[in-house]
């Protein structure tokens, strides 16, 4: 049927696949994206986004009822009642852990470029050369001469706020005006820079929401409710950004409760030909023809679908032949690091709810520093002061008890590190095909752990915290580790691998499969190392990068 | 149904004013029957209405019992707390009187106010001193889940977050070094 082929489609849309919707249908490619989830129309279905505290029935606490239906959600902070309906449905959804996996996913379109934190980092040539110079995983088959302007590419459409810093280890980009560090955090930052002798640095974070109007998008209104949705478009998501510029195009077709099942390849031309569709709603089964693949579906959920494809060729479906596909599993480790409280400042204040906090670029294993571990680690945190919630446990009940809640109390700072875990082979998905989601179809098995080199920085990620604020002059200093859960940094990465061999990775250096050369993969599946920064901004250049490159291969016939 | 109107006029006398908060829960409070989990009766609501208003009483802006604290502490305890805390919950609703009785010869509905602040006062010492000693998987004293809920719901709602302290849904802008000055309100969010 004529209208089940398109030039292109892509499957989830997400952060990566929105940039590859957007991308190639400008370049004036027919798209088809597809995505499991219902529809959320930007603005309309952010049902609770203009909430007062005091609509939200259990005032953001947790029922016993949500407790009981997200045993995976309620692990975190990611289980609240006000935006509940953008996670997925846990008992329809279910999946095993061989070891303890928090797997946080959002099944609908814009994926989690809805809740997503919106930390937008640049990789540097650190981090595409750490496997090279220590051995681990495989090389990456760039380097940041090869994605930089693609960066530029993506933050300036997308809309990323930050400052100029001209550090090697986190290259700048085309930011908007930084939003402000706080009276406290800016007087850290030069006891830091001091202390250190400015081979550490406090800056603010960078972040995806925009501080100046841009593209019909109204600047960062100050209220930090992103995850709810942003009625103001003022943080980059499928549906604030890239949705409407593809739809602009006329060239996008978006189909919503749509389950790709597999990629349909063809043996003798040793390409994709489409995809099988199932209907979430109807069960019913349909076949969409195209030249181009994009696999935007997230890391465990695009190995997932190649899993179970042209298994009559390979056994474990395409893209295995490496043995890598579905292994290297990836993420951030993180919740370890110092809080502490600051004397003074009582006569400053903030205004607004900055939804963003500092960052300390990574200074491990840099320059001339080395550890007894590898790779590195960065912080993000914040300082502020205590609202009603402090504890006033001295002052017992009654009006004096009273007044003072309604004052703030003192500043208080805390960081938390980000860590790089390496690529380790044995960090594996697999498929459980004995176990059935809603629909019949297998589901997955996640068998990661963080091994010694994580672990040991976590010690540094403690004490480097506290070793920071102490020399800031921050009181009563204290360490904390929370523990960490494999995926709980919600960025899991590495599945389907980039690298320069077909016999060690799944993608070469444009993210094209190795096996299949029509089909490519620019979510966190392609990610061949993990750095310390959050991934997003990456995934982005990736997309516009392969997608730019899949469209001139298409017009040259080579696809 | 009359003794306890009468009950809350009288508290409302003393407390001046105070009758307002007994309009609200008298008509707002019939859905807390449940088949399931915890249940509470009117009269169990007037009792933690009374609770939160000592706990937060009304001063220069309004007390908890003007946000209808206590529909809202047992509308939380059945939603939200798992079957130990409902538990502790729930009988502490007995327990609370029965210590009333005991250091004011009164139960709590009939206590005066600063009868009721001593007791919640005392109460709050016990509760800090079992809390540091209990174990993990002891349920909380039950002074605590009532002085808990009645802090979050009070703040949390309209007139805590507006009267009490401050609230702007859209700041617009951001200011990291803000004056301040002792007596100023905190933020609600």
């Amino acid at each position: 049927m004529a209208d089940q082929t398109f030039d292109a489609i892509v499957v989830g849309s997400g952060i990566s696949g929105g940039w590859a919707a957007k991308e190639l249908t400008e370049k004036g490619l027919k798209v088809l994206m597809l995505e499991r989830g219902r529809n959320i129309e930007h603005v309309k279905d952010y049902v609770n986004a203009t909430k007062n505290p005091w609509d939200i029935p259990h005032r953001g606490k947790n029922t016993q009822q949500m407790i009981k239906d997200y045993p995976v959600l309620k692990r975190d902070y990611t289980l609240n009642e006000s935006n509940l309906d953008y996670w997925v449905n846990e008992k329809e959804c279910p999946y095993s852990e061989a070891k303890p996996f928090d797997w946080f996913r959002g099944y609908h379109v814009g994926g989690r470029s809805l809740m997503w934190g919106r930390q937008s980092y640049r990789w540097s040539d650190f981090d595409f050369e750490a496997n090279a110079k220590d051995g681990m995983g495989v090389d990456w088959p760039i380097r940041y001469k090869d994605i930089s302007k693609w960066y530029d590419y993506a933050e300036t459409f997308a809309g990323i706020s930050g400052s100029i810093e001209g550090l090697p280890q986190l290259p700048d980009g085309k930011f908007m005006p930084p939003m402000d560090l706080n009276c406290v955090e800016k007087d850290v930052a030069a006891r830091i820079k001091e202390h250190f002798k400015d081979s550490r640095r406090l800056i603010i974070g960078r972040v995806a929401n925009i501080t100046q109007p841009h593209n019909n998008r109204t600047n960062c209104q100050y209220r930090n409710k992103c995850w709810l949705g942003c009625p103001f478009g003022a943080y980059f998501s499928t549906q604030s950004a890239t949705l409407p510029a593809a739809m602009k195009t006329n060239n996008l077709t978006l189909r919503p409760f749509s389950i790709v099942t597999k990629v349909l390849y063809d043996k003798d031309s040793k390409k994709a030909t489409g995809v099988e569709v199932l209907d979430a709603e109807t069960n019913k089964t349909y076949e969409y023809k195209a030249k181009i693949i994009f696999l935007n579906a997230s890391a465990l959920n695009s190995a997932w679908i190649l899993m179970n494809s042209a298994t009559d060729v390979w056994e474990g479906g395409l893209g295995s032949s490496s043995g890598e596909l579905g292994h290297n599993v990836m993420d951030h480790h993180f919740r370890c690091g110092a809080s502490g409280e600051v004397e003074g400042y009582e006569d400053k204040y903030t205004f607004g709810r900055r939804a963003n906090g500092f960052y300390i670029p990574r200074f491990r294993n840099l320059f001339n520093d080395k550890r007894e571990y590898l790779r590195g680690f960065g912080y993000q945190g914040g300082a502020g002061r205590q609202g009603w919630g402090k504890d006033v446990a001295e002052l017992g009940i009654g009006a004096d008890m009273k007044e003072a809640m309604t004052e703030p109390g003192k500043w208080t700072i805390g960081m938390t590190g980000f860590g790089e875990i390496l690529p380790y082979h044995e960090n594996k998905m697999y498929l459980d095909k004995a176990k059935k989601d809603k629909w019949g179809l297998p589901t997955l098995v996640l068998d990661c752990e963080i091994k010694d080199n994580e672990k040991k920085m976590r010690t540094d990620m403690m004490n480097d915290a506290a070793e920071m604020l102490q020399a800031s002059g921050i009181k009563n200093v204290k360490t904390s580790d929370n523990g960490y859960t494999f995926g709980q940094g919600i960025h899991e990465m590495g599945t389907a691998r980039m690298g320069k061999d077909a016999k060690t990775s799944v993608l070469n250096g444009n993210n094209q499969m190795w096996d299949a050369k029509n089909v490519f993969i620019t979510d966190g599946a392609c990610m061949t190392s993990a750095a310390c920064v959050n991934p997003s901004l990456t995934y982005m250049a990736l997309t516009a990068r392969a997608a730019d490159f899949a469209v001139s291969e298409l017009k040259k016939g080579n696809l | 149904m009359i003794n306890r109107r009468d009950a809350l006029a009288r508290v409302g006398l003393i407390m001046g004013g105070a009758v307002i908060g007994a309009e609200f829960f008298l008509s707002g409070c019939k859905n807390t029957e449940k088949k399931d989990g915890a249940s509470f009766s009117e009269d169990d609501i007037a009792l933690l209405d009374e609770v939160g208003e000592t706990i937060i009483p009304t001063t220069s802006t309004p007390g908890a019992k003007s946000v209808k604290i206590g529909a809202f502490m047992t509308m939380m305890v059945h939603d939200c707390y798992d079957d130990k805390n409902q538990k502790a919950f729930t009988e502490g609703l007995s327990k609370l009187d029965e210590a009333s009785k005991k250091k004011n010869n009164a139960s709590f509905m009939k206590s005066t106010p600063e009868q009721r602040t001593a007791l919640l006062n005392d109460l709050d010492k016990e509760m800090r001193a079992y809390m540091k000693e209990k174990k993990k998987e002891d349920a909380a004293h039950y002074f605590k889940l009532m002085k808990e809920l009645t802090i979050l719901g009070y703040f949390t709602s309209e007139t805590g977050a507006t009267k009490a302290l401050r609230y702007m849904e859209t700041p617009g802008r951001y200011d990291g070094a803000f004056p301040y000055k002792k007596g100023d309100k905190a933020w609600a969010t």
